[in-house]
């Protein structure tokens, strides 16, 4: 296999593996979160429902997990094994947060192992809460450090480079790059923001299919209310992302938004088609992307025309920009409208249609994190370190990464097949119902004997 | 000590951490598997079950805890092995990704297949076997440089009788330690059944482990002297190492303190393990690189082992509780707890 291939499916690889774990990794960083608040909520409200949510979100997210960990291992080593020449000379200067993120993982599964096995093993529920905040944070915290390596590779600082050498290193000015705010920032509050929605979409889809269980209502409420918050964070974090973008990375900002000429009073293009150089069937907001770039109506945004025609990321991340901030706002307009239904008493969002529109909600958010991330990868080409290292310097030389690919890609096939229909039949068997009648049958049998716990 | 001394040390304690609760793992799925084939499995699904369920997460941290702490200590090693171990990586990370995700499915979702037991434990056999080529790599001898890249030779590689006597080690070795700390638990757990059987299993797989030990200390001579000398001058290592081993195999047929049999089996892996470490010093991958020119620079080293430091400050507590509520605590182990997951 000549060099050109190997660049070629080692970059497919990357996507491949990169696109699937996201899936998983979004789930876990989010989905503790609202694990934690639901059983707080239960404690606090003394509500048996909560605490059942909680449990059974924590049922499903191991399943989770455990394809979040094996993809995770796998893209971990596959940096090593497919971008070894990136590796070696980045390894220098951000091997640091990389490093810190296996504490994390650690400590999430210590914890975890501990959280899933203790259920009943403490009087005081509070005790167990306790438990499940390490495996927050290190979830979180997960996010953080990843994203901080992905920032460096967008904004890299830290280091001197001398006759190709790396000189006088500093790992956390490298940490603490640019990029690193508006990223980690945004990559954790969407992740938060898509469990939310993951979740109530169950609950929707639940309510859809003829359970009537004020349990399903409850969850329905408070996942919905929590998307809400997260979205509306979400969409602040990305405004100031795209404020970073056009600060320190022009290029990326200007091809998403098919930005051409720098100039003033720049308009935002949303949606269109590019027909050659021709901009067709867009539609065109005056002063919005000087507004979104500079917050200021006039102030000048960089365009295309100040860069090597070598060094442009292809123009179709315009699309993938256009869908994460789609279903951004569509999902701020299904949230806030249920929650202002809400107290409005407005029928129509207990209405079927709208119901399927929160279902609908959980894929998209997933589909708004795979375009936000592409956007973010693609838009950073030909570079794998901004100005320093490009994609095919830094591929591997090994033959017999197409053979891989296809591995790898049949292993998710299963494991994504796989994990889908575990969690099914996981629900499917055990419905709400018959676990509620279980657990009252249990109180009521320990109650007898005396409540021997 | 140097900092790349006290990094590969750090590193070869995780690796040496892995390598035994690895190996309780891996050699804990093939038994499992096994008496499903000889349908014993009512003697030995429960005390495996127990003892995995909440702790398989944290054995596959430890890998990933290894392989990313190498790249950030010496990025070379990216460079080397990333580039040659492609294939044989790729395949082992293809069998964890189906160990970690089936025994999660099987454990958590209702649980299935005979067929998921299986692969799971033949996973379990076929992971130790392709983990350890990087091992017989590192011996030298099987990457050329074609134009200042490195290439592996799978035709050296897969004739070589080294390659074929670290397989089997790999395997007899998970087998007996798994099936040694097996008795122990099994033991703990009063369950007299299992623990006759494990026991069996381990004294079966001892001797297959201290043969192709030996073996290997042999191919050595031919294949790669230097390493071979350094080895004999640690010669009291190796003879310790020996001596604890027979201490175990004596516990074991006495039926005596599985406890100790334990400790001393883990003495034994350590001092062999660092004895062979120690001596591989200071080479990383013969002949092309040294733990010293691969080291990353001293900033960042600095920064990795005070994030180490603190790391460990965190981790030691976490582990400790882990531990204590599930492996030590009698309640747990013995099934007397109600601590159905979730
Ligand atoms: C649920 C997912 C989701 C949603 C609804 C949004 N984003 Fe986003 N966005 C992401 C998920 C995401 C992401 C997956 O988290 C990315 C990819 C890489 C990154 O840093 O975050 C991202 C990147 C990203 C970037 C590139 C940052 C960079 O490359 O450094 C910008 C400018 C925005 N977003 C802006 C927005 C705006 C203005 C939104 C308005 C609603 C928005 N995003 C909604
Ligand atoms: C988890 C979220 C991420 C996703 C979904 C993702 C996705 C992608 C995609 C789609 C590309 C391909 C761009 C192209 O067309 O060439 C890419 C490139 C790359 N990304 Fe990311 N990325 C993520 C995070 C990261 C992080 C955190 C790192 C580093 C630690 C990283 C390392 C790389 C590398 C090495 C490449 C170069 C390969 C290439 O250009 O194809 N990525 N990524
Ligand atoms: C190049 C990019 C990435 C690499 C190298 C990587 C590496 C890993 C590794 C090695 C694991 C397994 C850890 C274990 O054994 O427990 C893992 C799991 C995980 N990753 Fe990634 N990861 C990447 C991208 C991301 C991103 C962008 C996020 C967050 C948005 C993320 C969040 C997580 C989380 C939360 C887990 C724990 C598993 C779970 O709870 O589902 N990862 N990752």
């Amino acid at each position: 296999m000549g060099n050109e291939e190997s660049v070629f499916f080692s970059r497919v690889l990357t996507e491949l593996t990169l696109s699937f774990h996201i899936i998983y990794a979004t789930i876990g960083v989010g989905v503790p979160l609202m694990i934690m608040i639901a059983q707080w909520v239960g404690i606090k409200k003394n509500d048996e429902h909560y605490i059942l949510l909680a449990r059974r979100w924590a049922r499903g997210f191991v399943i989770t997990v455990a394809v979040g960990v094996v993809t995770g291992t796998a893209i971990g080593m596959q940096l090593s094994l497919l971008w070894p020449n990136f590796m070696e000379l980045a390894g220098q200067v951000i091997a640091l947060p990389l490093f810190m993120e296996t504490f994390a993982f650690f400590f999430e599964a210590i914890f975890l192992g501990i959280y899933l096995y203790t259920w009943d093993r403490f009087d005081n529920q509070k005790k167990h809460l306790l438990l499940l905040v390490p495996v927050a944070l290190g979830a979180s915290f997960s996010a953080v450090f990843i994203t901080i390596v992905n920032a460096f590779m967008n904004a890299p600082q830290g280091f001197d480079l001398v006759d190709g050498e790396l000189v006088n290193i500093q790992p956390l000015v490298a940490m603490f790059n640019p990029a690193m705010p508006t990223k980690v920032a945004h990559v954790v509050i969407t992740a938060y923001m898509t469990s939310a929605f993951i979740l109530a979409a169950i609950a929707a889809f639940r309510l859809l299919k003829g359970s009537d269980h004020v349990y399903h209502k409850k969850a329905l409420f408070l996942t919905m209310k929590l998307g809400l918050i997260f979205s509306i964070g979400a969409a602040i974090i990305g405004d100031f992302s795209g404020k970073y973008l056009a600060e320190y990375q022009p290029e990326k900002l200007a091809a998403a938004e098919w930005h051409f000429e720098t100039e003033g009073e720049a308009p935002l293009m949303l949606y269109g088609i590019l027909d050659g150089q021709e901009v067709k069937y867009t539609i065109t907001i005056p002063y919005a992307l000087s507004i979104l770039a500079h917050s200021d109506p006039t102030a000048e945004v960089i365009g295309l025309n100040d860069f090597p025609e070598d060094e442009i990321p292809p123009l179709y991340i315009h699309y993938l920009f256009d869908t994460m901030v789609t279903i951004g706002v569509l999902m701020i307009m299904v949230s806030g409208l249920y929650w202002l239904g809400r107290h409005m008493r407005w029928r129509f969002i207990h209405s079927r249609w709208y119901r399927w529109l929160i279902v609908a909600g959980g894929p998209l958010t997933v589909i708004a994190i795979e375009a936000g991330w592409w956007y973010a990868e693609v838009g950073r080409q030909p570079w794998i370190l901004r100005d320093i290292m490009k994609v095919p310097e830094a591929a591997t030389t090994s033959g017999h990464v197409d053979t891989m690919l296809y591995l790898f890609a049949t292993l998710y096939l299963i494991l994504g097949v796989g994990s889908v229909v575990v969690l099914r039949r996981m629900f499917r068997n055990n419905p709400i119902e018959r676990e509620i009648a279980d657990r009252e049958a249990e109180v009521r049998e320990g109650t007898r004997k005396g409540g021997d716990h | 000590m140097s900092l790349e001394v006290l990094g590969i040390t750090v590193l070869m304690t995780f690796l040496f951490g892995y390598i035994i609760v690895g190996a309780i793992d891996f050699g804990a799925g093939f038994f499992n598997a096994y008496s499903l084939l000889t349908g014993k499995e009512h003697i030995l699904t429960n005390v495996i079950q127990r003892y995995l369920s909440p702790v398989w997460e944290v054995t596959n941290v430890f890998l990933v805890f290894f392989f990313v702490g190498m790249v950030g200590f010496f990025p070379s090693t990216a460079f080397y092995y990333g580039t040659t171990m492609l294939v044989p990586l790729s395949i082992a990370l293809i069998l964890l990704a189906i160990r970690g995700s089936y025994y999660a499915f099987e454990t958590y979702g209702a649980s299935g297949h005979k067929g998921y037991s299986f692969m799971y434990g033949m996973a379990g056999i076929l992971l130790p076997a392709s983990l350890s080529i990087v091992l017989t790599i590192s011996e030298g001898g099987f990457i050329d440089m074609v134009d200042g890249q490195p290439v592996l030779d799978y035709g050296a590689l897969f004739t070589s009788p080294l390659t074929w006597s670290i397989v089997f080690l790999s395997i007899a070795a998970t087998l007996y330690i798994s099936a040694v700390f097996l008795t122990w638990y099994a033991d703990k757990a009063g369950d007299r059944d299992a623990t006759e059987l494990l026991r069996k299993y381990a004294l079966i797989w001892s001797l297959p482990t201290i043969i192709t030990a030996g073996g290997i200390v042999w191919e050595l001579r031919s294949h790669n002297a230097e390493h071979y000398n350094q080895l004999l001058g640690l010669w009291w290592m190796f003879a310790l190492s020996g001596a604890l081993f027979i201490g175990t195999v004596y516990l074991l047929w006495k039926r005596h303190n599985y406890g100790l049999a334990v400790w001393l089996l883990i003495g034994q892996f350590a001092l062999a393990f660092y004895g062979y470490g120690i001596a591989h010093y200071p080479y990383l991958l013969y002949p092309h690189l040294t733990i010293h020119d691969s080291f990353t620079n001293p900033a960042m080293a600095t920064a990795l082992i005070i994030a180490f430091i603190l790391g460990l400050g965190l981790l030691i507590p976490s582990l400790y509780l882990l531990l204590r509520l599930f492996l030590f605590n009698k309640d747990y182990v013995k099934g007397r707890k109600k601590d159905e997951h979730a």
